[in-house]
């Protein structure tokens, strides 16, 4: 019985042995999270935005520092405040064979809106964008109703879709594969939802030819069956390794890790929308607090020097972490040198609230998502642990992130921790979204969810957001951050670092938006 | 029996709209989709602009009447996430559920009823203690912790089956299935094995537990007081009579087989509706979650059924259902 069982099993694992090992000029990669479109303006989510970028691409391409280069625009520049001309690259094909235009560009420009049924669209990132000209078949000239320094890189996030296949095309058509039609280094190959991405090699490509024939994508969320696959060469490279496998990973002479630090901060929010006590925070008998007490800059400060972020980063993060000082690491456009993540001083943090009035402290609930962002039930409560140590009664609670961001955006939180990855690579657009004074309409603080608000950080901020000249704005959005971060306006934890392992002798460029960019993969000689 | 089965679907429409109901209120009470879906940098034109793409602007009961008023005409509303009808999602991936669930019955009971009448007749030998030590370890181990070891233990040390993933697939009735392939074999095997495990203990149990109370009874010593061969008296005798509750386990466990093999699918990434359901909840994608679950109590509702019809071919004393009055 147990003989013919072996057999069996051996018989299976030999016809099964020529699909294990994967051909030269192909690679299986698998990723941590779904894709749920082959439509570049369907639905703005990372996993997509970094699938879409093989296939399709922007005017203005990001490095793997997320600085602007050119892509599909040779060069580009504003004319006066409110115009600018993007000069096309020429000789470029899509891979239907029909050439790159400014129509293409033109027709991009009004699909992006206008996608049926979108969960997230582009929208944003066209919006400023009020006529479109195009001068001849390879210069455009677009025009802005007010200022907008971000465009060029709001178009880095526009994919360029070709407008004979787009044009009566639906979302339908580019997961069919009819429509995905782009100017990028692979073709599309197959689509299966929540499954598989086939993507081919297009020989054609402007770039040059690319060392793989053919790429399998394999949606892989859970953690522990993403190693396994790489361990048994199922796939060649994962993203996102878990941090309890990176330890072992990296003395496996069959792998190699690579990483680097991201553009996503992991924070704390602290509620100040309430002029008494906000939600979850008391008293130590549970009584409410005659004061918001995070409404006080020497309460937030003490708050940020408690929490030891080396022993984080160290202990929880297994060193895939870097504490952070303000929202991006201090190599991104914007941030201040000058910024330097808060000592970690408990005798200080106490003093500093028996100056506020709370010399014995006081109670209150962190909460925190539980399967968004690495180990973040661990952060939660590990911050827990600190506080006590001050003499604040710090409860924990954390909730699928299902839960957690519809409670957190209704404010029904006192102490929030949070994370944000700045696409746009600068920080002027986080400052605006996470700290600017909420209003929604006007597009700023729109998730400033402790409703943080400095008029004089307002002010500078949007004087920055309307300064043409990049040195000059630099300078104001460093103001900015330099007067919202000594105000501990939120508190910043650290930068999550990104992981990937690759079969041993592969090369793969690290970057710090997070994306699995299959062409930035080299094979092993 | 047409009355019975005529008042069998009308209690099952009932309990489908009562069930949509209900998940409809779970997951509107859980969550604003619209707060995961868009994305943080977008504004306040962009926040409304995708809540009312997705109907999510209209009252929560106009939300209801609405998708029962799809849901008669068979359209359950198109997924949030993926933008194609939730049906077609769910019933794209269910031929991967249905066949994995049914090969690991397969093994549950092709395994399971032997070896349980062995320890059943042979309670005290060595092979009977066996059988019982090894269906405790079947029971107590977490099913994901048994993947993970399957895993480790036959794609990475011995190489021998793929880690993750279906295999091969031909089509057999414009269904594609995998077990006809040798390369979807060697995919099956260890999902098969791993959700097989925790239904095989069980199985073991059941049928030691009804031999050693059917042996006992007086019409299995008639039976070898008549001078029947072992074979018959334990094939027929023995057998037939503890195969009632067995079956009523086997068609229950099926159902959940189906419906709950979240965790090994998604060890195994096992293309199927289990990770489809866990993905769709972790997004709130609603049509997705309540069509799912729509299918499965029609799963479940169906295999009742069969059950039912079962009971009565196994023991010609049940009658179906209104029958029962003519006595």
């Amino acid at each position: 019985m147990k003989r013919t069982l072996r057999i069996a099993i051996a018989a299976i694992a030999l016809a099964a042995a020529p699909a294990a090992f994967a051909k030269d000029r192909e690679v299986s990669i698998g990723l941590q999270a779904a894709v749920t479109s082959m439509d570049p303006h369907y639905h703005n989510l990372s996993p997509n935005n970094s699938m879409m970028l093989h296939v399709f691409e922007p005017l203005i391409k990001r490095d793997a520092n997320q600085k602007l280069v050119p892509g599909l625009a040779t060069s580009w520049k504003a004319v006066d405040d409110l115009t600018w001309e993007f000069k096309l690259r020429k000789n470029v094909k899509f891979h239907d064979g029909s050439p790159f235009t400014a129509q293409d560009v033109a027709f991009t420009l009004k699909r992006v809106p206008n996608v049926p049924n979108s969960p997230s669209s582009f929208a944003t990132f066209t919006k400023p964008v009020v006529d479109v000209k195009i001068v001849d078949s390879h210069t455009l000239v677009l025009k802005t109703a007010t200022p907008h320094v971000l465009l060029p890189s709001d178009l880095a996030s526009v994919l360029i879709v070709s407008k004979g296949a787009g044009e009566k095309a639906a979302t339908e058509d580019y997961n069919s594969g009819k429509a995905a039609i782009g100017t990028g280094p692979y073709k599309f190959g197959e689509y299966v939802p929540n499954q598989r991405v086939v993507l081919k090699a297009n020989y054609g490509y402007w770039g040059g030819e690319e060392p793989w024939d053919k790429i399998t994508f394999k949606i892989l969320t859970n953690p522990a069956a993403r190693v396994a696959a790489l361990l048994s060469g199922d796939v060649q490279m994962i993203e996102t390794v878990p941090t309890s496998d990176i330890a072992k990973l990296s003395k496996d002479p069959k792998f190699s890790l690579v990483d680097k630090v991201s553009n996503r901060v992991i924070y704390v929010h602290l509620n100040q929308s309430t002029e008494k006590s906000p939600p979850f925070v008391t008293d130590k008998s549970g009584k409410p607090l005659e004061k918001n007490p995070f409404r006080d800059a020497r309460v937030r400060k003490a708050l940020s020097m408690a929490i030891n972020r080396d022993a984080i980063a160290d202990r929880i993060m297994e060193k895939k972490a870097v504490p952070a000082a303000q929202l991006l690491p201090d190599f991104f456009y914007g941030t201040s040198k000058k910024l330097k993540p808060a000592k970690f001083d408990p005798e200080g943090a106490k003093k500093l609230l028996a100056e506020a009035g709370y010399p014995n402290g006081f109670a209150m609930t962190i909460h925190g998502p539980n399967n968004r962002y690495i180990n973040d039930d661990k952060i939660a409560q590990t911050i827990a642990q600190f506080y006590s140590r001050i003499g604040i009664d710090a409860k924990v609670e954390t909730m699928p992130s299902a839960v957690y961001f519809t409670r957190a955006s209704k404010l029904e939180f006192g102490y929030m921790v949070l994370g944000w990855g700045t696409e746009s690579g600068e920080q002027g657009s986080s400052l605006r979204s996470l700290l600017a004074t909420y209003d929604r309409d006007k597009g700023m603080g729109v998730t400033n969810r402790g409703r943080y608000s400095n008029p004089e950080m307002d002010k500078v901020l949007s004087t920055a957001l309307v300064t043409m000249d990049d040195k000059k704005r630099e300078a104001l959005i460093q103001q900015a951050a330099e007067i919202a971060m000594n105000d501990t306006a939120l508190i910043p934890i650290h930068y999550e670092v990104s992981t990937w392992a690759t079969a041993k002798g592969m090369k793969y460029t690290p970057r710090t938006d997070q994306y699995t960019l299959a062409y930035e993969l080299k094979p092993a000689k | 029996m047409l009355a019975y089965a005529i008042r069998r679907l009308g209690q099952s429409v009932f309990v489908l709209v009562l069930m949509s109901f209900l998940v409809f209120v779970g997951v509107y009470a859980i969550g604003n989709p619209v707060e995961l879906l868009v994305n943080p940098q977008a504004d306040e034109a962009e926040r409304l602009r995708a809540t009312a793409a997705l109907g999510l602007d209209k009252p929560f009961l106009e939300q209801y009447w609405i998708f029962l008023k799809g849901a008669a005409g068979g359209d359950f509303g198109k997924s949030f996430v993926f933008n194609v009808p939730a049906l077609s999602l769910i019933l794209d991936k269910l031929p991967a559920t249905i066949e994995l669930a049914f090969v690991a019955m397969v093994i549950a009971v092709l395994l399971g009823i032997p070896l349980g009448l062995v320890a059943g007749l042979k309670p005290d030998s060595f092979a009977g203690r066996a059988i019982m030590a090894g269906s405790i370890v079947g029971f107590s181990l977490p099913t994901f912790w048994v993947g993970l070891v399957l895993i480790m233990a036959f794609s990475v040390h011995l190489g021998w089956l793929p880690s993750n993933g279906r295999g091969e697939t031909v089509m057999v009735a414009g269904i594609p299935v995998s077990f006809l392939t040798a390369d979807g074999l060697a995919h099956l095997a260890m999902p098969a094995f791993n959700l097989a495990l925790f239904k095989l203990s069980l199985l073991i149990r059941l049928t030691r537990a009804g031999t050693r109370e059917a042996v006992l009874q007086d019409y299995v010593k008639f039976a070898r007081a008549k001078g029947l061969s072992q074979t018959r008296v334990i094939g027929v005798h023995v057998l037939k009579n503890i195969l009632i509750p067995i079956v009523t386990v086997i068609g229950l466990e099926l159902g959940s087989v189906i419906a709950f093999a979240i965790v090994t699918e998604s060890i195994f990434a096992w293309p199927g509706t289990g990770k489809l359901l866990i993905d769709s909840i972790n997004q709130l994608d609603r049509p997705v979650i309540v069509a799912y679950l729509l299918v499965i109590v029609t799963l479940f509702i169906v295999i009742n059924f069969v059950v039912d019809l079962l009971y009565s071919l196994l023991d010609p004393r049940v009658r179906l259902g209104g029958a029962a009055a003519a006595h």
